[in-house]
């Protein structure tokens, strides 16, 4: 027998109003975790997908679009760029490194983009299993793309135009699987790369290609990344593609040899790509260079820094009035731990005038209500915290955006300690008054009252 | 009710005791000397003072003036905490409503008063007392479980967990009949002389007179015979 017993007995005593008061709490607490989650993961994932990027040149339109298509992967990309105008940009002496990137294409919602081998690794991105493309056709999957369509290396996909899950499949140029990536953590994961040159294949045979409902898109692909592998992926009919190779037992059409630079070979000079991820030769280029686009191409530069800013300030606002709900949410929670405890102390006067005549001391009678409050308020936080975390758990498993953005709900927040701590102090706060009245209990006034 | 073998060492020693709630309201106590081992009756009708002075005994009702010493010790000398810890180790209360705690136990009830005090919470006693107060089955339920007789027996041995040297029962038998009347009071003397305790009852229940050698009567109440008493007088039968 303790105060912790006691405290405990006179809880689970008044069992319902304790748990109202424990659950009006959790939600408020929990508003807030999920809210702390989501913005702290999206701001960090934000600039961690953005970094070593200085800037990114592409087709004139929103700065914020440019910096979500081009280094999010989340919106449709602003247009194309002609790849003499890029080849400028590449060229710029204040330009370290410049990748390209070509867009437009997708395999179930997966995008596909067509790029340098440069892109995974600025990301620190590895292979897990075989290599990068060494040819037109040939695809690395990120991998969340390998582990969603049970791809292995050697297996076939056909791709669709647009971004999203539906539209025209290329039924005609199957995209061989070469290597998959280890996970990153970053939007590489979510992605299918490849040559810049697949892309411009693809989409220079669009004469040939089919149009499929999603329902033959997913048979198609299930098919291709069968486990049997016996099936023969043959396109004969691609002129260009004559090299043939044997993978994994079938036989598989190969495009052109490629490397990181044979697409600024002066013969696809009338091609276009997407846009270019830039890496500045210097700081002084952070101002010079955005100008020298704006003056001297039709392009537009966009620095992810800025955008990102500009973007995150943008939700905060939103963020900033939930957060607002939340806390009144924990407030009226704490007013009801305050009104509960008080009429608790009304109902149990003659429970502490006797516990006085046993021999209690004042203390234990302030220690005993305090204990109640605390109790209370970390419970509820407790809980709140639980399901905070399992409300980003939920988010991640069912929203696709949660998932770009590898949202955990196993991370654990500094914030969340405080929020306990502040709780805590919430709780002593909400239970001082009580308490108080407990710590004035006049025994003989009480007992004479019976 | 005799006892036998009464010492002479004087337990309970109240002298010159009165208490003034406001200026209209003054109770005037008799002096008391109450000695180790005695049963001791306080007999008075309602508004004689009975609860004063049961409380002012007790140590939670501080006298305007007079002096109190239980056990040679000035009770309202002491610091608050210090009579608080002093009536948890030496005085046993027990009250006309029983006041157990509902959401504890019985049993956590008894050890509640050795916790209180900052006393060894002692299992054995508690264990041993629900025993002889016929409560062992429901020593494991909670209060609201129990009959009256029940929650009378359990405060009983709440106020003798501690083994007090004084006991003080509030008008213990008021709203018994007079076989539970027999009952409770045999338990009370039962178990003050089991704890080696001096036995203090304040009541207006007049059958508790042959029951107890030392009375003390406030308020002018009538005596047996119909004849009206002094206050505060001592009556030796």
């Amino acid at each position: 027998m303790n105060l912790w017993t006691l405290t405990i007995a006179s809880l689970r005593k008044r069992a319902l109003n304790s748990l109202l008061n424990i659950l009006l709490l959790s939600l408020g607490i929990a508003t807030i975790v999920t809210l702390l989650l989501v913005s702290t993961q999206l701001e960090d994932n934000l600039y961690e997908n953005a970094e070593g990027v200085d800037a990114v040149v592409g087709a004139s339109g929103s700065p914020v679009q440019i910096i979500l298509s081009s280094v999010f992967h989340m919106d449709a990309p602003t247009g194309n760029i002609d790849l003499e105008e890029a080849v400028k940009v590449i060229r710029h002496p204040m330009v370290e490194r410049a990748i390209p990137l070509a867009l437009g294409d997708n395999v179930r919602g997966f995008r596909l983009v067509g790029t340098t081998t440069e892109y995974p690794g600025r990301a620190g991105a590895e292979l897990s299993a075989g290599s990068y493309w060494d040819y037109e056709f040939e695809v690395v999957a990120g991998s969340v793309v390998a582990e969603a369509l049970n791809l292995q290396v050697g297996d076939t996909l056909y791709s669709a135009h647009g971004l999203s899950d539906a539209g025209h499949v290329h039924g005609d140029h199957g995209l061989m699987v070469v290597g998959i990536l280890a996970p990153t953590g970053s939007v590489m994961d979510q992605l299918l790369l490849s040559a810049v040159e697949t892309m411009w294949g693809i989409h220079s045979y669009e004469v040939d290609t089919v149009k499929v409902d999603s329902e033959e898109l997913d048979s198609a692909t299930a098919s291709a990344a069968d486990s049997d592998h016996d099936h023969t992926h043959a396109h004969e009919q691609d002129i260009d593609h004559h090299a043939q190779d044997d993978h994994a037992g079938h036989t598989h059409a190969k495009g052109r040899l490629v490397t990181d630079t044979s697409y600024l070979n002066p013969a696809n000079l009338d091609e276009q790509i997407t846009s270019l991820l830039i890496e500045y030769r210097n700081p002084l280029a952070a101002a010079q260079f955005p100008r020298f686009i704006m003056d001297q191409t039709n392009l537009q530069a966009a620095a992810p820094a800025i955008e990102i800013t500009r973007l995150l300030g943008l939700l905060g606002i939103g963020l900033d009035a939930i957060q607002i709900f939340a806390y009144i949410l924990i407030f009226a929670s704490l007013l009801g731990i305050f009104i509960a405890l008080l009429n608790s102390m009304k109902d149990r006067k003659y429970d502490l005038a006797i516990m006085r005549s046993l021999g209690a001391p004042r203390r234990k009678l302030f220690t005993l209500f305090t204990l109640e409050g605390i109790t209370l308020s970390i419970a509820g936080t407790i809980l709140g915290m639980i399901l905070g975390h399992t409300a980003v758990w939920v988010l991640t498993g069912t929203i696709t955006e949660a998932q770009q953005f590898q949202m955990s709900a196993f991370r654990f927040l500094p914030e969340e300690l405080w929020l306990l701590g502040i709780s805590l102090a919430a709780g002593l706060i909400a239970s001082l008054i009580p308490a108080i009245q407990a710590y004035r209990t006049d025994i003989a006034e009480t007992l004479t009252k019976t | 009710m005799k006892q036998a073998g009464m010492k002479e060492e004087v337990v309970l020693s109240l002298r010159n005791a009165v208490h003034r709630y406001d200026v209209n309201t003054e109770v005037i106590l008799p002096d008391l000397a109450v000695k180790k081992g005695e049963h001791r009756l306080i007999l008075g009708q309602s508004g004689t003072g009975k609860s004063t002075l049961l409380h002012i005994l007790a140590g939670i009702l501080k006298p305007t003036e007079g002096m109190l010493e239980i056990s040679g010790t000035d009770l309202y000398a002491m610091k608050e905490a210090d009579r608080d810890e002093f009536r948890g180790r030496h005085i046993g209360l027990i009250f006309q409503q029983m006041h157990l705690i509902d959401s504890i136990s019985v049993m956590e009830n008894l050890l509640l008063a050795a916790m209180m005090a900052g006393m060894e919470q002692d299992k054995d006693r508690a264990e041993k007392l629900c025993r002889h107060l016929d409560i062992w089955e429901k020593r494991h339920s909670l209060p609201e479980t129990l009959s009256q007789g029940q929650k009378q027996r359990v405060s009983i041995a709440r106020a003798v967990m501690n083994r007090p040297s004084l006991i003080l029962a509030d008008e213990p038998t008021s709203s018994l009949d007079d076989v539970r009347t027999e009952q409770v009071i045999a338990m009370l003397t039962e178990q003050a002389a089991e704890a080696g305790a001096t036995l203090v009852i304040s009541t207006h229940d007049r059958r508790l007179m042959n029951h107890f050698e030392h009375r003390t009567l406030l308020g002018g109440n009538p005596g047996q015979d119909g004849k009206p008493e002094q206050d505060g007088k001592e009556v030796h039968p």
